[in-house]
């Protein structure tokens, strides 16, 4: 139909080569602090001893989302390490983990930035929406064209599909704050700084973690997806049962994923609540 | 102590106000500019000054444009025109760090209709608050809270959080927060509109005892005239963003400026604006002490009166004589003309301060036999109510010089008579 094709392949081919050859230094920097603390995270978990950490675990999700939860997530856990997948599930816990740490240390500033102003939320919502519809398998090819094969990408990758719903509900969050609110703040002369963290945050804290909560739901898909570039974890379980089709090995990885999904949600549902009185 | 002084102020809402003046002045009305700029008024050209220590009521309905002019006193909205002088320092000229810093200073903060209390924060925490933010340290802070949480009979729930709290409750933590600063200016926005009507009362008698004793000056917004005239010592009626009329309750309820106030005060509750100063009558005779019975007897006929209140040469009130009893021993046996009234004839009648509630006149007339006089502390004579008087002030508002009470009854009437 057209005499010509809009090269647009080419234009994002061109992009990524010429960033990836001038930014080498910021990229590899990245990749240093994203290896540090996958591995921190990881020898952290793994240097405990299975049943320690699975009563912290335990502990943890009782003071969250309470007993019937706390029994669910024990009894998956010890699932987890019978059938053998132990290592790989503290793997994808810290690249799920590592990733969320970027997520939060970008997405929560962008996201108050986002509340300040109607001008950068006008630039936010288009982006976001589009970050948010790409499919998640396109995020791996930038990736590894700037970081290579491994798990540093798909950390990146993570992140990149984990932080819009940090950053649209933090500015919900903030936006939300009574207009009462702030001209209270206001008349008592609080200066932006005081208004912020004494009263838009904290008022705004179940929303934001709703968001972090969401974003570690996304985060923790997009890992096992970024098993497809050698992310490790479950991930790489589920796809070396889809390889060899084998349905039982591919199942029990996929299980695994459930579990730490499950757990990860009820505690992180949990953190909005702790601010409340207590009866 | 802080006075304000508000010169020509206006806030005009939306991108180029020059266009609303400009239609304003030629005197097109508020709504047709609205239409046809898309400009929205807030305020127009308000001039009034505001006394430190006193309570001044901002009132009108909803979208007259009271709040806006509360807010244009600490710069919650920036004002489009006008000059806002407070403590001698014009607020418009000051940048954002010394608006802050005069926000501390001068301003206890605001008082709002929904509380605007913090969710997460007990009650400690939000009457702290303030002073959190002035940057006063948690011991000195939270002695100052104690002490105003008690104040404000909070005592005992320090720890709690606002959502355990009763309306009323939440809103004395609203007052409390205010309280705890030590500024003159306290700004009220519809801070009782949300309570029920005995909660809301109540409220409304506390913060005038408290009032009484720290003398700050409250900038008070409602839309509910008996709060109004209750708590304001000078009231500012508004009007679509215009002030209509601004005075105290009783200049308005006499002398209202226009129909819009004037509808207004007929849904008015009068007993509780009505003092026996604003309802007695001017005594038109009194009967000295040294006054013999001929004499007495002589200025009651003539007056046409049933009863004679007894004074001194400083007007000072002795008791009063009936007219029935004092002819009766006139015309028995042949008394003395110089003769004075015997003790035994002397009443004493029911007295009332001019400050003095109208309900509680009323109560005291339904109880009393004699007349009701007005005196002031030292016992001097300054009136006389009368039924007519009250019935009317509950009626229609009080304008003597129309009805003509004078000329019905000139000096004491009795009760029944």
């Amino acid at each position: 139909m057209f005499p010509f094709r809009i090269p647009i392949r080419d234009w994002i081919s061109a992009v990524v080569d010429y960033l990836s050859t001038q930014f080498s230094v910021v990229f590899d920097s990245i990749s240093t602090l994203v290896l540090f603390l996958v591995d921190n995270f990881k020898d952290g978990l793994l240097t405990l001893h299975p049943l320690m950490l699975i009563v912290v675990l335990g502990l943890i999700t009782y003071r969250m989302a309470g007993l019937t939860t706390a029994g669910v997530a024990v009894a998956g856990l010890l699932i987890v390490e019978n059938i053998g997948l132990w290592v790989a599930f503290n793997e994808t816990l810290a690249l799920v983990l590592t990733a969320e740490v970027f997520v939060i240390a970008v997405g929560l500033p962008l996201g108050i930035l986002a509340a300040g102003s109607d001008r950068l939320n006008g630039i936010f919502r288009p982006v976001l929406d589009f970050m948010q519809t790409m499919p998640a398998f396109v995020y791996l090819i930038p990736a590894i064209m700037f970081f290579g094969l491994g798990l540093v990408p798909g950390v990146i990758a993570t992140f990149v599909f984990a932080i819009p719903p940090l950053i649209r509900l933090t500015n919900l969050g903030i936006r939300q704050v009574p207009k009462e609110l702030i001209e209270a703040s206001d008349a008592f002369g609080a200066t932006r700084a005081q208004k912020l963290f004494k009263v838009q945050m904290p008022v705004a804290l179940p929303t934001v973690m709703a968001g972090v909560n969401q974003s570690i739901m996304l985060g923790l898909s997009m890992v096992v997806i970024a098993a497809m570039i050698g992310a490790g974890g479950l991930g790489a379980e589920v796809l070396r049962g889809i390889q060899r089709l084998e349905v039982g090995q591919g199942f029990e990885a996929g299980l695994a994923v459930v579990i730490l999904a499950v757990i990860l949600d009820r505690i992180t549902a949990g953190f909005g609540q702790i601010k409340k009185p207590q009866q | 102590m802080s006075n304000i002084v508000i010169k020509n102020v206006s806030k005009v809402f939306g991108q180029r106000p020059e266009r609303a003046f400009k239609l304003l002045e030629q005197g097109i009305s508020k709504n047709e500019v609205q239409e046809k700029t898309g400009l929205v008024i807030g305020v127009y050209d308000i001039s009034l000054e505001i006394q430190s220590g006193e309570v001044f009521v901002i009132m009108g309905l909803s979208g007259s444009g009271k709040s806006t002019l509360q807010r244009l006193l600490n710069r919650l909205h920036e004002p489009t025109r006008g000059e806002i002088i407070i403590d001698g320092k014009d607020i418009t000229k000051m940048d954002n760090k010394e608006l802050i810093q005069f926000r501390r200073k001068a301003f206890s903060g605001m008082v709002f209709q929904n509380f605007a209390i913090l969710p997460h924060r007990t009650v400690m925490g939000n009457v702290e608050f303030g002073l959190e933010l002035h940057g006063i340290d948690k011991e000195k802070r939270r002695k100052r809270a104690q002490e105003v949480i008690e104040i404000v009979g909070l005592k005992g729930y320090e720890n709690s959080y606002p959502s355990e709290l009763s309306g009323g409750m939440q809103q004395r933590v609203g007052l409390a927060r205010g309280l705890a600063v030590d500024a003159d200016i306290l700004l009220m926005d519809e801070a009782f509109s949300a309570l029920d009507p005995l909660i809301r009362r109540e409220m409304q008698d506390e913060l005038l005892e408290l009032q009484s004793r720290m003398k700050k000056t409250i900038v008070f917004v409602t839309h509910d005239l008996d709060e109004a005239f209750k708590i304001g010592d000078r009231i500012a009626i508004l009007k679509d963003g215009v002030m209509v009329q601004m005075g105290t309750a009783e200049e308005i309820i006499t002398r209202p400026a226009d129909d819009y106030v004037t509808a207004f005060v007929e849904g008015l509750d009068r007993t509780g604006v009505f003092t026996a100063g604003t309802i007695m009558q001017p005594v038109k005779a009194t009967a000295h002490v040294n006054d013999g019975l001929h004499t007495v007897l002589h200025k009651i006929r003539r007056a046409g009166i049933s009863s004679i209140f007894l004074v001194d040469s400083e007007k000072k009130l002795h008791g009063y004589l009936k007219a029935g009893e004092v002819a009766e021993e006139v015309k028995k046996e042949s008394v003395d003309e110089k003769k004075k009234p015997h003790p035994s004839l002397i009443h004493v009648p029911d007295t009332v301060h001019p400050d003095t509630q109208l309900t509680e006149v009323i109560n005291l007339y339904t109880e009393s036999v004699g007349p009701i006089a007005v005196v002031d502390d030292n016992k001097k004579l300054l009136g006389v109510v009368i039924r007519g008087a009250i019935i009317a002030a509950l009626a229609k508002g009080y304008k003597p010089e129309e009805n003509g009470y004078h000329e019905q009854h000139t000096g004491t009437v009795e009760k029944d008579s």
